[in-house]
């Protein structure tokens, strides 16, 4: 054989063989489960082991208004946890990667990777050991006098918000230092000697600047948060209107995997619908946001 | 002083164990360039950051066109800096950059459009304004960096070793034009830089800094041909520096033996007694160099030695010579007469030089060291 294609056939199964494990992952776990949910959401049972073509599960969703604006709702909340995790990551960012100097930044972010050395169920159950009436803060409320009695802190949309902020913030403060690291102190300066206020260079300079890694952060929390279901469960209850547990409800309660399938794709799409939504606003790139996580 | 444009006085910096500026006081006149020459690490940025507003003094007072500067934010200074690493802001064009300045002062964006256009255009960018900053060679951006501050017309411009990144063809380019443009606007330039030539070559006024304090303050030929401390003749220009103890004083003239036992004579600067530790310093140029005693000057030491290693940097060429009995390393610069071209390592010479063209000064502590044959600083 001629060497040279020889040498490229190596280079092809090499190549081949070191990307073998993800695509596996990809075509076994991924795309094909992923088929097979937009197969089964496109049927309808007709009559025992009988299936039929159609859009009855779709139908379904927009025929029966709690479902929409369950979807609604877990759109809106999303947006809003995004949006307050990134106004609470943004000073954390910024302290880590500006002002804190060697050790004393490697703390200060080893602190913010604590919580996650605990599982997300226990984290949560925390989170209602403190709130529950029978909990910590709400019998402090009484101590302090500022209730009279107990008061329920569990089962809010806050309460709701504030773990969907706490089970995301890492996730946006990691790409925001990342990208405010990179940003040069002197560009700062400059700005600052060339006459602008603090408010300026941030709007003009470093917002900018850290614009992928603010989009990169908030991409992956709303993903994240859109498809929580622990969470949202635990300490919403009843009232946390949450789509994951509609989906769950349909598949695990209802049998129903018709309707299951249809749901999942349906948030699917919210989710790739609002990132594409985030990066026209931002007028960032995939690629180049990606890069930054 | 009406006329000066920066005043400071007795202003001092001290970081935890270091004091980075000593109660330093000095003034810069209005329209000319001044130059702060110094090691790194001798408190020039430290300096000129204070000037800036970054950094507060510990002591001391920094007046701006008149005006005291104490509590005075960096935006609100009449003082606009070129940073080292220029600083121009890439998510902007370069117009967009040129008008910032202009923005923060409320004017509005044709208005400051325009202006920013006619400055680029005086700096020969006049097409570059929607251009992105890094399309721009490096000649370009600084240019831009200077623009950007001009445009605001400061009292005082800073600029903080911008040449520094610069390779050298264009570093020499960029000092013709650095000087050019301040003699065009007439702004007020403060200046630091670790390059002597730098210094020597854009600057009205230099101070030498080291230590946090200035060692000298005058016109660069004060400095080169006037040095007052053996720092400043060490560090500007090239300059023997031979180290050795005072034999005989004669008016303004010492005689010098080293401990190795050769003897020169140099004009002694400050209090120097017969048997004072004493530095002194010979520039290559006020050197001689001949093959026959008879083409030396008269009237002046001879000393003789050898060849030990040609330097050809055009006009700037010199010999390196070794002092025969000592085997000390001597640099002469070779005149352009083209008399020595055919010099070769290992030839005999002789040397002279005129002792009031050399100077010696008490030595410094600590600094007994050894001899240099005057590489530049």
């Amino acid at each position: 054989m001629d060497s040279a294609l020889e040498t490229r056939w190596h280079g092809r199964l090499s190549l081949g063989l070191l990307l073998a494990p993800a695509v596996l992952w990809l075509g076994a776990l991924i795309v094909l489960p992923h088929v097979d949910l937009a197969v089964l959401s496109f049927r309808e049972r007709v009559g025992p082991r009988q299936y039929a073509a159609s859009l009855a599960q779709y139908r379904t969703f927009f025929a029966e208004p709690l479902y929409w604006r369950v979807f609604v709702r877990t759109a809106l909340m999303s947006v809003a946890a995004t949006l307050l995790t990134l106004l609470l990551a943004f000073p954390i960012a910024w302290v880590i990667a500006k002002l804190s100097r060697g050790r004393s930044s490697s703390w200060l972010f080893i602190l913010c990777l604590i919580p996650f050395w605990v599982s997300e169920t226990v984290r949560t159950l925390g989170w209602m050991i403190l709130l529950r009436e029978s909990g910590v803060l709400p019998s402090l409320l009484v101590k302090l006098g500022l209730t009279a009695v107990p008061v329920e802190l569990l089962y809010h949309d806050a309460t709701i918000l504030v773990g969907l902020i706490y089970t995301s913030l890492l996730f946006m403060v990691i790409p925001l230092i990342s990208s405010l690291e990179s940003l040069d102190n002197s560009l700062i300066e400059a700005a600052y000697d060339l006459g602008a206020g603090g408010f300026v260079i941030l709007r003009t300079i470093v917002i900018p600047h850290a614009a992928p890694g603010i989009t990169a952060g908030c991409i992956v929390v709303f993903m994240l948060t859109l498809g929580n279901y622990l969470t949202p469960t635990l300490l919403g209850g009843k009232n946390s209107q949450w789509f994951t547990e509609q989906i769950y409800t349909q598949f695990i309660t209802r049998f129903n995997w018709e309707q299951g399938a249809a749901f999942g794709f349906l948030l699917l799409a919210l989710s790739t619908a609002m990132v594409v939504i985030g990066l026209r606003i931002s007028g960032q790139r995939f690629g180049d946001v990606m890069r930054r996580t | 002083m009406s006329t000066a444009d920066l005043v400071a006085n007795a202003v001092s910096k001290r970081f935890a164990d270091t004091q980075a500026v000593d109660a330093l006081s000095f003034s810069v006149e209005r329209g000319s360039f001044f130059s702060i020459l110094g090691p790194s690490g001798c408190g020039k940025t430290t300096l000129l950051r204070m000037i800036a507003g970054f950094i507060a003094p510990d002591s001391g007072d920094i007046a701006i066109g008149g005006n005291s500067m104490r509590n005075v934010a960096p935006n609100r200074r009449p003082v606009n800096m070129v940073f080292q690493q220029l600083a121009l802001f890439p998510m902007m064009s370069v117009g967009e950059n040129v008008a910032f300045g202009l923005g923060q002062r409320g004017m509005g964006r044709a208005d400051r459009m325009r202006r920013s256009h006619a400055m680029l255009e005086r700096v020969g960018l006049g097409g570059a304004s929607a251009k992105r900053v890094d399309e721009l060679s490096g000649g370009q951006r600084q240019r831009v960096a200077i623009a950007r501050s001009l445009v605001l017309e400061p009292t005082l411009l800073l600029l903080d070793e911008p040449l520094g990144a610069l390779d050298l063809k264009l570093r020499e380019h960029m000092k013709i034009e650095l000087k050019q443009l301040q003699a065009a606007f007439g702004t007020t330039f403060v200046y630091i830089t670790h390059d002597q030539s730098e210094a020597l070559v854009l600057s009205d006024h230099v101070g030498v800094m080291s230590n946090g304090r200035f060692e000298q303050l005058g016109t660069p030929q004060d400095l080169y041909y006037r040095p007052q401390t053996p720092f400043v003749a060490a560090f500007v220009g090239a300059n023997n520096r031979i180290v050795g103890r005072t034999t005989n004083r004669d008016g303004a003239l010492v005689e010098i033996a080293t401990t190795d036992g050769w003897t020169i004579h140099a004009r002694g600067h400050g209090p120097i007694a017969p048997g004072d530790a004493v530095e002194a310093f010979v520039r290559p140029e006020a050197a001689s160099l001949a093959r026959e005693a008879r083409e030396l000057p008269g009237g002046q030491p001879n000393h003789t030695g050898q060849v030990q290693s040609l330097l050809f940097d055009g006009a700037n060429s010199a010999v390196l010579v070794q002092e025969t009995r000592t085997r000390r390393e001597f640099r002469i610069a070779l005149p352009q007469t083209g008399q020595f071209s055919d010099l070769k390592p290992g030839e005999a010479v002789l040397f002279s030089f005129d002792p009031e063209r050399a100077v010696c000064f008490p030595a410094r502590p600590g600094a007994a060291g050894r001899d240099t044959a005057g590489s530049d600083g």
